[in-house]
């Protein structure tokens, strides 16, 4: 027994002396697996996606046809109807973000400079137990709470308003909502590696507290905000489901994928499609790069 | 004697105008724990003060509190003759040069500096203009555009000054400003931040643990211990005269005379205090004191060489020890000494000091 243990010791150390001396190796077998999924899995699909964008289907039999083409780009971009709906979805993308934005600064500021350690432990559950809950019965919730005799109408009812309905409106409170914990968090870990003598220097140097937000905390914390904007802003981008449960009429460039994915079964042009939310977020990442807002993170 | 004609000279300068920070009777608690607790004391306009302990010891949170970023649980701090015990620190013409410097890194060192001036809406030319200035003061001049992650240590610590000092406050508090140097940095800037003050003439006060820094730097000094003064006088008067034991255990070396050694040697039952350099080590036993000197038979126990030094530790036969230190000048005492050797001290009864004998103080020493 001692000799086996011994023998698989020696064997052991060898290994481990045979990867201790050749870093690559090491560096190949911690690599190995996140580079197979990211080749294969991700990038891969993404290449197909861009490839099937300039195929076509045959409107008869309703097969995919493998000429190369670019007329499902031409169509794209000569329909004012997708047109519009662009618009409309890089303006939900957008305006969710500011609202999360706006929402979250506050909120992570209390947490990370107010509250108890105890507090602040209670608050990041409380802000991560929405994540838990199931995407469409949050969605669902919304569209009940939305409905014309629903919790939104009856609360504003007393100020001689009423419930903004179905449409952008209820698709911008709804994914503001859902997205709002992807934008807290990061503002908050932002703001807690914030340290305390630069905002007391500032006040210190004469700064009343606007000042002191505008021109120490704010773009100390900038970059946190863009990294919980990335998520904001591109969750939005491609979201349907929400869409289509509070939307009403006015779709999103997620619901044209799905349609022309199911009902019209025409992959390719679903293909093109979803090009577009992907050249607007490597846009996004390159402006915010111009910023220098990543080179922080 | 010269210690007390010093203090008389700052006495009589302090005289002419209001003090540039009078404490009254300030305290500071946290929950139950009392971090400062009564401090009455008058800075003058234009001094080097120093406040020095131990960490922990309440100093910093005086700072804070005259600096305005803590408000303090009773009595009153004033200004230049104003109250502003309640007044934001925005509203208060006092600026700190923090610990770890506060700069803010996302500003170049010449933005940092005028940041106190664009707070005050000074024309951008005019800013510039003394951010320059100043940055020359500290000899930084061609640091303007850098980033403060891009300087040293030291190149930080100055350029924490020069944003304190461009917006000429009347008081500049600095927290522990040379802490994070090296040895060679912190005396070197030691020097240069005693030059600066001569040349700016603003009042600085200053926190610090290090007790050579206290007494190389400042005009006056006040020992604090548990959130109170132990003692405030100049550096010669702190150290050769020390009042409590804590203050002889925390600047310099303790050399105490315990009230049984005393009782024999000095002839009063009480804690005295005697600097280690103070006292003379001789071999001849027989040689009687002179008038104005006390004397003390014992037991040669260590001889430590330190260089330009060597420290003596002599085991007194009325009980206790005593550290004696003498230079290595060559020419007095050069005879080797041997341990065990039967030596006898002697001190002049000038540099002999009774120590306030509280149980607080008696138990603090261990402390140190």
């Amino acid at each position: 027994m001692t000799t086996n243990t011994a023998q698989r010791t020696r064997f052991s150390d060898r290994l481990s002396s045979f990867g201790y001396a050749r870093p690559r190796l090491r560096l190949a077998g911690l690599l190995s697996l996140p580079m197979l999924w990211l080749g294969l899995a991700y990038l891969a699909a993404l290449a197909a996606l861009f490839v099937s964008a300039f195929w076509t289907t045959d409107s008869f039999t309703g097969e995919t046809v493998r000429d190369w083409n670019v007329d499902n780009f031409v169509s794209l971009f000569s329909d004012g109807v997708y047109r519009s709906i662009t618009f409309r979805t890089l303006g939900v993308a957008v305006g969710v973000t500011l609202i999360d934005a706006l929402i979250a600064f506050p909120m992570a500021y209390y947490m990370a400079r107010y509250a108890s350690v105890r507090a602040q432990r209670i608050l990041v559950i409380a802000i991560l137990t929405p994540l838990w809950a199931s995407y469409l019965v949050k969605a669902y919730a919304w569209r009940t709470m939305l409905a014309p005799n629903g919790l939104i109408g009856w609360l504003l009812h007393p100020f001689g308003l009423d419930s903004p309905g179905y449409g952008v409106t209820a698709t911008l409170i709804t994914l503001s909502y859902l997205w709002l914990p992807y934008m807290i968090l990061p503002v908050y870990a932002g703001l807690g590696q914030l340290p305390q003598s630069l905002i007391e220097a500032s006040t210190d140097l004469g700064a009343r507290g606007w000042r002191t937000f505008r021109s120490v905390i704010f773009p100390m914390v900038f970059p946190s905000v863009i990294a919980g904007s990335i998520f904001t802003f591109s969750l939005s981008l491609g979201d349907y489901i929400a869409v289509q449960i509070v939307g009403g009429t006015s779709q999103m460039l997620g619901n044209v994928v799905y349609s022309n994915v199911g009902a019209a079964n025409n992959l390719p042009f679903a293909a093109t499609v979803a090009t577009i939310p992907v050249v607007i977020i490597l846009l996004y990442l390159f402006a915010v790069r111009r910023t220098g807002a990543l080179d922080n993170l | 004697m010269s210690v007390a004609a010093e203090t008389q000279t700052i006495a009589a300068q302090r005289e002419e105008r209001p003090p540039a920070i009078r404490l009254h009777g300030l305290r500071k608690s946290f929950g139950t724990a009392r971090a400062v607790a009564g401090v009455d004391m008058d800075i003058a306009d234009g001094e080097f003060f120093a406040m020095l302990g131990p960490s922990g010891s309440g100093k910093t949170t005086i700072l804070r509190m005259i600096a305005g970023f803590e408000q303090p649980s009773g009595g009153t701090i004033t200004l230049d003759g104003k109250d502003v015990t309640g007044l934001a620190p925005f509203q208060r013409d006092v600026h700190t040069v923090f610990q770890d410097y506060a700069l803010f890194p996302h500003m170049t060192v010449l933005e940092n500096i005028a940041y106190g001036l664009r707070v005050r809406r000074v024309p951008k030319d005019e800013r510039l203009g003394r951010a320059r200035e100043a940055l020359d003061t500290v000899r930084l001049g061609d640091y303007a555009d850098r980033k403060p992650n891009q300087l040293s240590g030291g190149q930080r610590q100055r350029i924490a000054l020069a944003r304190a000092l461009v917006n000429r406050p009347k008081v500049l508090l600095l927290d522990e400003p040379l802490g994070a140097l090296d040895l060679k940095l912190r005396t070197a800037m030691q020097l240069e931040l005693k030059q600066l003050q001569r040349e700016v003439g603003i009042t600085f006060v200053f926190v610090t643990h290090d007790q050579e820094e206290a007494l190389t730097m400042s005009d006056r000094i006040a020992v604090i211990n548990e959130g109170n003064i132990e003692q405030i006088g100049g550096p010669a008067e702190i150290y050769e005269a020390p009042r409590t034991a804590f203050v002889a255990g925390f600047v310099g070396t303790s050399n105490l005379l315990e009230p049984a050694a005393a009782e024999q040697i000095v002839g009063e039952r009480a804690t005295f205090s005697v600097r280690p350099e103070k006292i003379r080590l001789h071999t001849e036993l027989a040689t009687p004191a002179a008038p104005d000197e006390f004397t003390a038979p014992g037991v040669l126990r260590e001889v430590v060489f330190t260089g330009p030094s060597t420290r003596y530790v002599v085991e007194l036969d009325a009980g206790g020890t005593l550290s004696v230190l003498r230079q290595n000048d060559g020419a007095t005492n050069a005879e080797p000494r041997r341990a065990n050797q039967k030596v006898r001290l002697s001190w002049a009864c000038e540099h002999n000091f009774r120590i306030a004998s509280s149980t607080t103080n008696e138990s603090t020493t261990g402390g140190k």
